[in-house]
């Protein structure tokens, strides 16, 4: 009894033993060394996988950053300037500066400004929608509602207003990566600079059709009437296919052409309600603040 | 035992409901919309500005490349607008707006050509004039003629086949044509066949065409170069590959052209577009469109203007009938939904198709049984359900390993899944994407 004990206990002791010594001569032999950076810089960055880098993950991400010389042109969206200024300081290398980015919806088309005149009775995916034909409305241009820039957004940032039919982009929670500007067929979603109190004004449309075509398929449509070109201090605005667009770069905010644009297809986020001296205060305020993320 | 190609491949329901009526002549339209990309390949350059006056037959866009087509203008009148307007892609497309002149009597004549056999050019002019033309394959896909013609010095070609096939469900148009021209297509394969310096064509009929295969049979008993062969019906034996593979037993490489395997195929439609060009100099301005649909009130085909709106076509034959879910450029397998019907009728407009909401509309789709119908209908010997999987994920590497760029988008699969899967829509995203990959590697 004992002996039967004993022998087993020996027996599986050797076999641990044996066996440890395979494994350490193997890892030994077969080991692969790692900069130990890489899991330290890692560590640094957000641990999202996004791919808003460009590159498949945050490992593959730190990777680059570590091996290459010049990480000027590398940059984590999601983590945005905190993070590159620590990878910076652990790897003393120069990085880029950006400004933080929002993504921005280009298209107004709910259902009750933009009428169906067709039904797509086929897989509700945006991309197999856009490869059959322009869309359930008139306009070929505009948002189909299908929502694969919902599916790939990693941040919850997104969902599809079920009234609308639109989806919607939650500030506080996008993080800019670029998954749902790449998954739309469209190209309707744009990363635009975010600035602190998160005011944005663009051009809600994307439609390149004259006028008439455009007003009848959408309400909101930008008709290509030029008002907003005319009308802005700056220059800002660029007349391009019948259709306007706001550089952001140029834009102060000052809302002239929010307020001239006929059919509202310029849209403006989070500015306070408007009141005539209200107004014009927040408006030098603005730019003030504005010449200062400038500087 | 009819001969088929043996793998994969469906039963159909004939429904051709038009196949007893001749072809009549549409009246000519008041205003054409000529698209400038009715072909495979490069779009046309427009040469012609608003206001121009144009002829029957004139260049309006010049061909943009090698692959591409030069496009004619079908009436004679006045260019009055350069528009965008949908066009059976779905998508606005630019086209040549174009007012017939109601004075002009070119337009309304019927010219009526006696049978010329004798040919007068050499095959180098025959290839050009075909080219100058503006022919293209008229069997659907629209491919520039004369780049099928266009052989290398290294390329030997055996055979010359004639897809007389139309596979497709409720066509007619080249039922039709094949009888009413017939002399005229034979004379068609001659000029082919001496344009590529061979002696053998063989036509391919379905057996559901008897009268046009006895016709054939009789003109052809003289001729020692023209063989006439009854085919199974089977779906879809009007795919290029298949027919090779039918006629000659012959299979057609992966990635590879019908010319590997020393044969070259024209649809009957395009034989004669190609007699009508290089016997008479007729460019490509007008084709056979069939226009049915279950309870249509007159179904019909008819010699029709490139660039008349469809809705022309659907009121000569009885109008919108009540119910009608969908109206299908082509065929219903392969044809696509349009989005309204003043879409113009283009070089590849086979047919109109009406067919009613409760037939055409999808049901619930459930998830895979792994059942291998789809795999047993594939002609190609692919695995739908599985090139399906891949697209939906974006895997579209695997895809190509899968051999998804050979895919002949035939439907088969979709239109015998038990769960109704929408097998066709993916693989062709899967395709789409998997080309663009190809590119990218390049």
């Amino acid at each position: 009894m004992t002996t039967a004990v004993l022998n087993s206990v020996l027996l599986l002791a050797s076999l641990g033993l044996i066996a440890a010594v395979v494994l350490y001569a193997v890892s030994k032999k077969f080991y692969v060394y790692e900069n130990p950076l890489i899991a330290e810089v890692e560590d640094l960055l957000p641990g999202a996988n996004c791919a808003g880098c460009g590159l498949p993950g945050c490992k593959a991400f730190a990777e680059k950053l570590v091996n290459t010389e010049d990480i000027a042109d590398l940059f984590c969206p999601v983590g945005g300037n905190e993070v590159m200024k620590l990878v910076s300081e652990k790897l003393g290398k120069v990085v880029a500066e950006k400004e933080p980015t929002i993504a921005v919806l280009r298209c107004q088309g709910s259902c009750d400004v933009r009428p169906k005149t067709s039904e797509f009775q086929g897989p509700k995916s945006c991309a197999i929608s856009a490869m059959i034909y322009g869309g359930e409305t008139d306009c070929q241009y505009g948002c189909l509602g299908y929502g694969d820039c919902v599916e790939v957004c990693k941040f919850d940032a997104m969902y599809v207003d079920k009234v609308s039919g639109m989806p919607v982009i939650i500030s506080e929670k996008c993080t800019s990566c670029g998954a749902c500007v790449s998954a739309c067929p469209k190209g309707i979603i744009e990363m635009r600079p975010k600035n602190k109190r998160d005011l944005k004004i663009y051009v809600g449309c994307l439609n390149e059709d004259k006028g008439g075509i455009a007003k009848k398929a959408c309400a909101l449509a930008c008709i290509g009437c030029s008002k907003c070109e005319e009308i802005c201090p700056k220059g800002a605005v660029t007349m391009h296919n019948n259709l306007a667009y706001i550089d952001p770069v140029f834009c102060t905010l000052c809302r002239k052409c929010v307020d001239i644009c006929p059919t509202h297809s310029i849209v403006e986020t989070n500015f306070p309600p408007k009141k005539e001296k209200v107004a014009e205060k927040t408006e030098a305020k603005l730019t003030l603040e504005k010449s200062k993320i400038d500087a | 035992m009819l001969k088929t190609f043996p793998k994969g491949g469906i039963h159909l329901d004939d429904n051709k409901l038009s196949a007893g009526q001749e072809i009549k002549r549409l009246p000519v339209p008041k205003v054409v919309y000529v698209p400038i990309s009715q072909h495979i390949g490069i779009p046309a350059e427009i040469i012609v500005a608003v206001k121009d006056k144009v002829e029957i037959g004139q260049i309006i866009a010049k061909s943009g490349g090698y692959i591409s087509s030069n496009i004619h203008s079908p009436v004679a009148g006045t260019v009055t607008k350069l528009d965008k307007i949908i066009d059976s892609s779905g998508y606005k497309q630019q086209c040549i707006v174009i007012r017939t002149d109601e004075k002009n009597i070119a337009n309304f004549e019927e010219i009526t050509y006696p049978l010329k056999k004798e040919i007068d050019l050499n095959p180098q002019e025959i290839i050009q004039r075909i080219s100058d033309s503006g022919i293209v394959g008229l069997g659907g896909a629209t491919f520039p003629s004369h780049v099928k013609l266009h052989l290398k010095e290294d390329e030997k070609i055996e055979y010359l086949l004639i897809n007389g096939i139309e596979c497709e469900p409720y066509l007619t148009s080249d039922h039709r044509l094949m009888l009413e021209k017939a002399e005229e297509i034979l004379v068609g394969i001659d000029i082919i066949l001496f344009a590529l310096h061979i002696n053998k064509a063989i036509i391919g009929i379905e057996n559901n065409k008897k009268d046009a295969i006895e016709l054939f049979k009789q003109l052809a008993v003289n001729k020692e170069n023209i063989q006439v062969t009854a085919l199974e019906v089977k779906y879809p034996q009007g795919g290029e590959k298949q027919l090779i593979k039918a006629l000659l037993n012959r299979e057609v490489p992966k990635n590879g052209l019908p010319k590997n395997v020393g044969a070259v195929v024209h649809n009957v439609g395009t034989v004669f577009a190609i007699y009508e060009a290089v016997q008479h100099n007729k460019p490509l301005i007008e084709r056979v469109v069939t226009v049915t649909g279950k309870k249509l009130e007159h179904p019909s085909n008819f010699w029709v203007k490139i660039g008349t709106p469809i809705s022309d076509l659907i009121n000569e034959a009885g109008g919108i009938e009540e119910g009608v879910g969908k109206i299908i450029n082509g065929g219903p397998m392969m044809g696509k939904a349009l989005k309204n019907t003043e879409v113009p009728v283009t070089k590849g407009t086979s047919g109109i198709l009406m067919i009613s909401a409760e037939e055409t509309s999808r049901k619930e789709v459930n998830n895979c049984l792994r059942c291998g119908e789809c795999i047993e209908a594939c002609p190609m010997g692919l695995e739908p359900f599985l090139l399906m999987n891949y697209a939906e994920k974006g895997l579209f590497e695997s895809a190509v390993k899968e051999a998804v760029l050979t895919c002949v988008e035939c439907g088969s699969c979709s239109y015998v899944c038990p769960s109704n899967r929408p097998l066709l829509e993916y693989i062709r995203y899967g395709k789409i994407n998997a080309i663009k990959l190809e590119k990218a590697k390049k």
